[in-house]
């Protein structure tokens, strides 16, 4: 288990390989495809983003709401094959890690090499687990979007495994081969 | 004749909304435990072990197991003794919903106008409700709250009667195998096979409702089921998809008549979050 932080460094993403299992610490944003959409769409105009994307991870998801006195509810993955198309140019700005679950398209995984990034997944379906690394969490923009805001969040020691590193590696075909039975 | 009030409807729906999301079933409990067993992917385990823990915390805290809350679908069994009074039943249903989403701190994750606007309803309605009209004085109500990630990797093919059982099997290893860690596996299958365009769907989703481990009462069918299953977990795919012995825990096949052209198949697939929780009224 590597305990990393974030914002990420040049030197981070390079140590981290497919199949890692990491603990990350620090500030990460929240963010689904509506927010996406939107992101997508000011880098197009070439204005400033709501947040600096430099070195950050973008958290691909919506959590459920916090019951009074908690600071968020289940907030675990969304599957992050719907944000491809938004992905390159916000790798392209400077974003150095996505967390989310599922395969990405071939274009994110050149980007994801191209621009020395990494991709994580959390745990789908873990969301009451999940939302105890959370220890803070706050409406950066689009508050309109409810449960799809743009959100800030500070984790501790959250859970996930990297699955696209700048190696080209791919820790779901890996796994599959490994215990794929041909007929 | 019986009477039952529309807000007892509602009600029960609202609590069963809250139950679901909060309380995975011993079914799928039992069913994760036993794919840790078998599971021989160090990582594979460790996941399985995190989803028990993941659903202890969330009947205990009640925080729902995943944040996706899912499309409220409610199975409606009406005895035809049934008198429904003081309100129209489907609104008394989606009052349940609304309530139940809005109390128990659950996610509203249905939008309108939804190629366009997709303007969040804020209250998780509309629910997609089914209907069966039964013989008896009683009202079965169940709710099965489905996220969208595995729906939205769930299939229906229109096969030709010449593709028999082996194009059946594989369709189901193809729509499973391209999904891959997209759905949340290790998941359960529900197959229609049979009926039309539009049954073969609901009977793919209706299978879904079976006490998971229950097979299927006819031989033939239940047979498919455990080919359907052993198939699956040879694709490698395993927990989360980071490759493994268990990627779906169960199979479940429904099947009906259909016409003398036609093969319908259709595979709805459920998370390990497998929510469904009933009551008869």
């Amino acid at each position: 288990m590597k305990r990393i932080t974030t914002p990420l460094t040049e030197e981070t993403v390079a140590g981290l390989r497919a199949g890692d299992q990491v603990l990350i610490t620090g500030t990460i944003y929240v963010a689904r495809d509506a927010a996406h959409k939107r992101l997508a769409a000011l880098l197009e105009e070439g204005k400033e983003l709501p947040f600096d994307p430099r070195g950050q991870i973008i958290y691909y998801m919506g959590p459920s709401p916090a019951r009074p006195g908690r600071v968020v509810g289940a907030a675990g993955p969304t599957t992050s094959g719907r944000i491809d198309p938004y992905t390159p140019a916000l790798l392209r700005a400077g974003l150095k890690g996505m967390i989310g679950k599922g395969n990405r398209s071939p274009e994110v995984r050149r980007a994801i090499q191209e621009y020395r990034a990494v991709y994580f997944a959390a745990i789908g379906g873990a969301g009451a687990l999940i939302s105890r690394s959370i220890t803070a969490s706050e409406v950066v923009a689009y508050p309109e979007l409810g449960a799809e805001a743009l959100l800030r969040m500070q984790v501790e020691d959250f859970p996930a495994i990297v699955v696209n590193d700048i190696y080209g590696g791919d820790a779901y075909e890996e796994g599959k081969r490994t215990y794929r039975i041909e007929e | 004749m019986r009477e039952i009030a529309a807000e007892t409807v509602a009600e029960t729906v609202a609590r069963l909304c809250m139950e679901a999301n909060y309380d995975l079933g011993e079914d799928v409990e039992g069913a994760l435990r036993a794919a840790l067993e078998r599971e021989e992917s160090e990582v594979g385990r460790g996941i399985l072990r995190q989803i028990l823990e993941n659903a202890a915390i969330a009947r205990q805290e009640k925080i729902p197991i995943c944040q996706d809350c899912g499309l409220a679908v409610v199975f409606l069994e009406l005895g035809q003794e049934v008198h429904i009074v003081g309100g129209d039943l489907y609104e008394a249903v989606n009052e349940g919903v609304r309530r139940g989403y809005r109390e128990g701190y659950l996610r509203k994750s249905v939008v309108r106008q939804p190629f366009s606007a997709r303007q969040n309803t804020g209250d998780n309605t509309p629910a997609v409700i089914h209907t069966r009209i039964v013989p008896g004085e009683h009202l079965r109500i169940t709710v099965a709250p489905k996220g969208g990630g595995s729906e939205n990797m769930s299939r229906l093919a229109m096969l030709t009667p010449a593709a028999g059982r082996q194009g059946i099997v594989n369709f189901v290893l193809r729509t499973v195998d391209e999904a891959g860690a997209n759905p949340c596996p290790p998941i359960i299958l529900g197959v229609g096979i049979g009926g039309s365009f539009e049954r073969v769907a609901y009977l793919a989703k209706y299978a879904l409702l079976r006490p998971l481990g229950t097979p299927n009462p006819d031989p033939e069918l239940a047979d498919l089921e455990r080919e359907l299953l052993e198939r699956v977990n040879r694709l490698g795919i395993g927990p989360q998809g980071f490759g493994g012995r268990i990627t779906a825990l169960a199979v479940h096949v429904e099947a009906e008549p259909c016409h003398i052209a036609s093969l319908p198949a259709a595979v709805n697939i459920q998370c390990h979050a497998a929510r469904h929780k009933e009551a008869v009224l």
